[in-house]
């Protein structure tokens, strides 16, 4: 998708370059999901084992335990259900949450 | 004869430009007719005559590869290649102008594969005009030396900061030996200065990201970013010819015109068949006939409107293209220059001589045949044939 607000070709860096580090947080990988992750707080020991395996740094944690899963960037991939030791975490259908908003706008 | 004038091949010629201007880093495979550059540039390395890290690769692809992280971190870098060297290697040689990285590449002109054949036709440059990189073309080793040197500076121009691909013909210039003046090295050195890296990767205070993925978002902003700089490196190369001038006495332009001024007729041409038909002109000027030359030195950007303007006044003109552009109406070179007399010129009647693939000689009374079959269209105001076929059998 492209909208107005974003830059014209003079006045970005020339060379496909960032020239800045740290940058991947800006680039929204939610949109990429079909299958989201849902945590049932009940069942949750907060091990922390998702944490640990979730490759897009998606599982948020605060004073050691699980806070909430950052939806602008899992891409759904699954690896956080099939570790929960106790079944915690299940895959729904994206189509299920078509009327909801997230906080940023990933997947709507 | 000042004493720098010495006999050599035109590959040992660009080895000694490459010598002269000692990049960081050399990385290239040796393929013919190139191989000899590379044998005889390994041979400074070995000698310690050059501080280049040269780097030894299993293939092409790996070549040009080492050149674009090379030059990313942040080094002058080096390469020369030919043909199916240049063709295996042809991805990376678009990642090379998109990531905007001022690599130099004398390419030795040679047919590209199939059938198999070593010798000259421009086949393999032609198929990368749509890469981003610049195209200078020379007609002898002294061209090919000195484009080499020019090409640094006009490739590393903050303005341009694009890679530049320098021609030279296979054998006909790679390995016939020719008189060509060389610049002492401490000229060269001072003319190509001391290299300015551009956003390098290796500098620690300011990380950075090169090559990221480019989707339907950003990626057309960044083409039509390349399409502005190719287009602005015309004065750059206008500017570092004058300079080369002050320092060689050699001029160069856009392309070279040879008795065009008041000719009748012409004949466009790029590189070492260019020095033939100089000939012929010579001869057929002396019987009173006015015919001259124009042979494009840069390729990309295509100086289409100077182009268009210097033929503007003959009556005909055949433009000779030495590779063909399958299904096409006519070569790279005629499609170019017809297309910019459309916009820019009265159009004199024009014909496209398609001749010399894999090596197929062109000898004077070809071209003097050329510019006969010109006269006749001049005449006459009827092209019987638009796309010729030169030297092949019926
Ligand atoms: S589905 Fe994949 S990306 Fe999303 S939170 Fe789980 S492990 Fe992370
Ligand atoms: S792996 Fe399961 S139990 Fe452990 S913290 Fe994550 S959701 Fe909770």
């Amino acid at each position: 998708m492209t909208t107005n607000k974003q830059k014209g070709w003079k006045e970005i860096p020339k060379g496909g370059l960032i020239l800045e580090a740290g940058n991947s947080e800006k680039y929204e990988t939610g949109s990429w999901r079909s299958l989201r992750p849902v945590r049932d707080e009940n069942k949750c020991t907060n091990c922390l084992i998702c944490w640990v395996y979730c490759p897009d740094s998606s599982i948020i944690v605060k004073d050691g335990k699980i806070k909430k899963i950052d939806y602008d960037h899992c891409k759904g991939c699954g690896i956080c259900a099939a570790e929960c030791p106790v079944n915690a975490i299940t895959m729904v259908d994206e189509s299920e949450f078509r009327n909801e908003k997230t906080e940023k706008g990933g997947k709507k | 004869m000042s004493k720098n004038t010495v006999a050599i091949t035109g590959n040992d010629a660009a080895a000694y430009a490459i010598k002269q201007i000692n990049p960081d880093v050399m990385a290239a495979y040796p393929i013919t007719p190139q191989t000899a550059l590379v044998q005889k540039f390994s041979e400074y390395v070995a000698d310690g005559l050059v501080k280049t890290e040269f780097v030894t690769v299993e293939s092409e692809h790996s070549a040009m590869s080492a050149c674009v992280g090379a030059a990313a971190a942040g080094g002058r870098v080096m390469t020369a290649t030919a043909a199916n060297g240049l063709a295996l290697m042809f991805e990376i040689v678009y990642i090379a102008a998109s990531s905007k990285l001022p690599i130099v590449m004398p390419v030795v002109n040679r047919a590209l594969s199939g059938p198999i054949n070593i010798h000259c036709d421009h086949s393999d440059s032609m198929a990368a005009r749509d890469s981003g990189w610049l195209q200078l073309y020379s007609e002898n080793a002294q061209e090919a030396y000195d484009n080499t040197i020019q090409a640094i500076r006009i490739a590393e121009n903050m303005k341009v900061r694009l890679p530049v691909m320098v021609m030279y013909d296979g054998f006909i210039t790679s390995h016939g030996i020719e008189m060509v003046d060389f610049l002492d090295d401490e000229v060269v050195h001072n003319f190509v200065g001391d290299y300015q890296p551009n956003n390098p990767l290796l500098d620690p205070e300011k990380p950075l990201t090169y090559g990221p993925l480019d989707l339907y978002d950003y990626y057309f902003e960044h083409k039509r970013q390349q399409a502005e700089d190719i287009k602005n490196s015309k004065p750059i190369i206008l500017d570092v010819a004058k300079e080369f001038e002050k320092i060689s006495g050699r001029p160069y332009g856009l392309f070279e015109s040879y008795q065009l001024e008041d000719a009748e007729t012409a004949i466009v041409v790029l590189s070492s068949t260019a020095g033939t038909t100089k000939e012929v002109v010579d001869e057929m000027r002396a019987k009173g006939k006015k015919v001259g030359l124009l042979k494009p030195r840069v390729f990309r950007p295509f100086p289409y409107q100077e182009i268009a303007k210097a033929l503007s006044h003959l009556k005909a003109v055949a433009i000779l293209d030495r590779s063909d552009s399958f299904g096409a109406f006519g070569g790279p070179l005629f499609t170019e220059i017809r297309s910019a007399m459309m916009e820019f010129g009265k159009i004199p009647e024009n014909i496209d001589i398609i001749y010399g693939l894999g090596g197929r000689d062109i000898n004077e009374q070809d071209i003097e045949g050329v510019y006969n079959q010109l006269d006749a269209i001049a005449k006459s105001g009827k092209v019987k044939e638009r796309i010729q076929y030169l030297g092949v059998r019926e």
